[in-house]
């Protein structure tokens, strides 16, 4: 673990060298409620991309493919700005899904 | 608009210059790119003198007119984290309003580089010099050397940047200059051509810098209980690494100058039984004090203290090492403290030698009080007397005072 | 210049994730939206603040490009010393010239308050680089105290309501229009829902020629006491209620941006937000009514300098 270094293995200055590192901390443990998106009414128009705090809707080609649950706390801000409404908050151990899968 | 830069710079070496004229030549050649000020005396020298460099296109540095100095310093901040060698210059209370950035720039490792013209910190507004401003950041990391005239200051101002931007050191330096005696005194000054002085000092090559094209670091974050004191360990060991440092860069230094400097200035202390310990330019009238006490039959030596910090602790304990008794001279009190700033230093420097010296502290020259020749043979005398009988005064003296 | 989502989408991310900001959070979203907007790499400075520190903890970072960060209130001048260094070394010879769009992130803590003398200094300094200021109307990041942004009778903890205190005070410095009067070539409100207006002003502020200054209003769940899902909404209702009016300084040019403003009264704005509840609420309702005036009143002075704009353009 990172924080079990040493003071001569570390950056000098408290300098971040890996950019975007904090991807390794799990913020979807702070979740108690999960986006599920029914596709067959999504049109793909990205707002809930443009206004996740997150970054946790993964893209394919322009395409919404899905959420990144490892990241996602949960917040249900793209539920509530989707014009098509087919995202839906459900409480989070309702569903079974492993935080490494799509919430698709 | 735009403004061009002269092909090539072709001025006449000055003969006789103030301190602070002696500092802005110096700027001219280390050409930093960043020089971040603010106007307060008794600085005001070196960055109207530097400003007209930089209106007469000699140097390429952007000279940043900022609303204060908290700002200067904060501009060398963002300047050397981009990748720019920052100079900025200030004094007393301009330093006080810095604060928080001094701790900023040694926390983050910048070496940029500041010329502090020492003068007493308000209140009441005093604008002459003591060592006030200086003591009040002598624990924050900083490398500080008190130069003691115009020719110093130009000397130390060309090393700085050797020294701070060395990969095991990375540390702010504070190139310490007396307000007025030092900034405003006009003398000699002997200065290396342009482009030895450019060669001496190279350019700024950071290993990491926030201008690195593809570069995408975070400079400056946010330590919690887990990496803080991990940090502030490395910089006790930049610290301590940088006493060598400065030992080498100044030994070269004086191969291309001629002009030797040393951690510590010693004056007649070979064969002294007393001697007096102070820092910066008030080592003139010392001496002229110890001649007439030795054309008196007294055997006393001086011991100037250049580099401050980190404390030449070895350097300091040779110096004093058969030395009967030691009087120090503070140019700050250290309010509430059990002794001043350099008498505390002295007294833990000396404090295992075989036969430690009997120390006494004196207090002089605050606001700018006048530090004449007679005073410092007082204290000559008081350190003989203390000598003689064999004890230790347990507060300080305060020469001068009415 | 039109902005579509699924083009930007197609951008790498240059703000992660990961990061410890609350779930609901205005702010990323608003950096992401600027980070998405720009066509120029960025270098970032960052106030002491929320974003900051729930981004940048050691040995960890959120960000994908340069940022430094020194102190609470001193960013703009940060970046006056990064742009400066960036001149310098190009004049030099040091460093090929490359584009690149010098960027702030600030909270209205950073602005309106502790840095409003380093942030007036830079812009009249001229230095090329972009404010933003992200306005949450107080210090969420040491618990929900009161700024000079944070709005009339507004709950904080430090302007507690009580038996004879309806929250603050104060009417709210219009930090918009203090930055305006420094005539720099681009002045803007935007707030976070409004992804397209904000992102225009991004592309406004990048192309132009000197310091700009956005201010976009980003609703704190927390502090502003709503439920995280609220965050777009409550701030729509900032826009349609006329609290935060959109608008643009272009080169002195004051113009409203986007349509649906203030078409509601304030109490719809003020009731959507638990920290008014003590004036919503069978409260004081003239301190309702005090905002509605000031509203009313700060609106019609905006229109008149937009018309005065638009008269002025006419007749040149």
């Amino acid at each position: 673990m990172p924080d079990e270094q040493a003071w001569r293995e570390i950056a000098i200055g408290g300098t971040e060298i890996n950019p975007g590192s904090t991807e390794r901390v799990n913020t979807g443990a702070w979740r108690s409620e999960m986006p599920i998106i029914d596709f067959s009414r999504c049109t793909h128009c990205m707002i809930c991309w443009v206004d996740c705090p997150d970054a946790c809707f993964e893209i394919s080609d322009t395409r919404l493919a899905g959420i990144d649950l490892d990241h996602c706390k949960g917040c249900g801000i793209c539920a509530a700005v989707c014009p098509t409404h087919c995202i839906t908050m459900v409480p989070e151990s309702s569903v079974p899904v492993k935080s490494s899968e799509s919430g698709a | 608009m735009t403004t061009k830069q002269k092909a090539s710079i072709t001025l006449p070496a000055p003969l006789a210059i103030n301190g602070g004229e002696a500092v802005a030549y110096a700027m001219r050649q280390i050409d930093p790119e960043v020089v971040a000020a603010y106007p307060i005396t008794p600085q005001t020298f070196i960055i109207e003198r530097f400003s007209e460099y930089v209106a007469d296109g000699l140097v390429s540095t952007e000279y940043i007119n900022v609303e204060s100095e908290h700002a200067a310093l904060s501009a060398c901040v963002g300047a050397c984290a981009a990748g720019g060698r920052a100079q900025t210059a200030t004094s007393g209370p301009g330093l006080a309003l810095m604060f928080e950035i001094v701790w900023v720039a040694s926390g983050m490792r910048l070496p940029l580089v500041m010329h502090l013209c020492s003068r007493a910190l308000s209140a009441p507004l005093n604008i002459l010099c003591d060592h006030s401003d200086a003591m009040a950041m002598r624990e924050s990391s900083w490398i500080m050397m008190f130069g003691s005239n115009p020719q110093e200051a130009y000397d130390q101002a060309i090393v700085a940047p050797t020294v701070a931007e060395h990969p095991d050191v990375l540390l702010p330096f504070a190139n310490v200059l007396d307000g007025f005696t030092v900034t405003h005194s006009v003398e000699r000054v002997d200065v290396l051509p342009d482009e030895d002085a450019k060669s001496f000092v190279g350019e700024y090559e950071p290993e990491r810098w926030a201008l690195q094209p593809g570069g995408g670091a975070t400079f400056g974050g946010l330590d919690a209980n887990d990496f803080y004191f991990e940090h502030k360990r490395q910089q006790v060991e930049a610290m301590d690494n940088s006493l060598e440092v400065v030992r080498r860069q100044l030994d070269k230094y004086a191969e291309l100058s001629g002009r030797k400097m040393s951690l510590v200035e010693e004056y007649l202390l070979d064969d002294a039984e007393v001697a007096l310990v102070v820092l910066g330019s008030s080592e003139g009238m010392v001496r002229a004090a110890i001649d007439q006490a030795r054309a008196d039959g007294i055997k006393v030596g001086m011991l100037r203290v250049r580099l401050f910090r980190p404390f030449p602790v070895a350097d300091v304990r040779k110096a004093l090492s058969g030395v009967a008794a030691v009087g120090v001279l503070d140019r700050a009190i250290a309010f509430g403290a059990p002794a001043n700033a350099l008498m505390q230093d002295i007294v833990m420097a000396t404090r295992t030698l075989p036969e430690r010296p009997l120390l006494m502290d004196f207090v002089y020259g605050l606001g700018g009080r006048n530090t004449p020749k007679q005073m410092f043979r007082e204290a000559i005398d008081h350190v003989v007397l203390a000598k003689e009988q064999g004890a230790e005064p347990e507060s300080p003296a305060y020469l001068g005072l009415r | 210049m039109t902005l579509k989502l699924r083009e930007l989408t197609e951008k790498t991310e240059q703000f992660g994730s990961g990061h410890a900001l609350c779930a609901g959070c205005a702010e990323p979203v608003a950096v992401r939206q600027v980070l998405a907007a720009l066509v120029n790499p960025p270098v970032v400075a960052l106030a002491t603040g929320c974003l900051e520190v729930a981004t940048t903890r050691f040995p960890d970072t959120t960000w994908k490009v340069p940022v430094i960060h020194s102190a609470f209130e001193n960013a703009a001048t940060t970046i006056s010393g990064v742009e400066a260094a960036y001149k310098a070394l190009v004049r030099k010879g040091r460093m090929e010239p490359r584009p690149l769009t010098f960027l702030v992130f600030g909270g209205d803590g950073a602005t309106y308050d502790i840095g409003f003398q380093w942030l007036s200094g830079a812009l009249e300094r001229g230095h090329k680089f972009i404010y933003v200021c992200l306005n949450n109307e107080g210090y969420m990041n040491t618990g929900i105290q009161r700024s000079s942004a944070t709005l009339l009778g507004a709950w904080t903890t430090t302007t507690p309501a009580g038996d004879v205190r309806p929250g603050k005070l104060q009417w709210h410095k219009d930090m918009t229009r203090i930055i305006a009067a420094h005539n720099i070539p681009y002045v803007a409100q935007a707030a976070v829902h409004n992804w397209k207006d904000l992102m225009t002003k991004v592309r406004k502020a990048e192309a132009a020629d000197g310091p700009a200054f956005i201010n976009v209003i980003t609703p704190c769940d927390r502090g502003w006491r709503f439920d995280t899902d609220k965050t777009m909404e409550v701030s729509r209702l900032m826009v349609e209620s006329g609290l935060w009016p959109l608008y643009e300084v272009e080169n002195g040019v004051w113009r409203m941006t986007g349509g649906g403003q203030k078409r509601r009264p304030v109490i719809d704005a003020l009731k959507s937000q638990k920290r008014f509840s003590h004036i919503t609420t069978n409260g004081d309702e003239s301190v309702v009514a005090e905002i509605q005036r000031r509203v009313d009143a700060e609106w019609e002075s905006l229109q008149q300098l937009c018309e005065m704009s638009a008269r002025a353009e006419s007749e040149s």
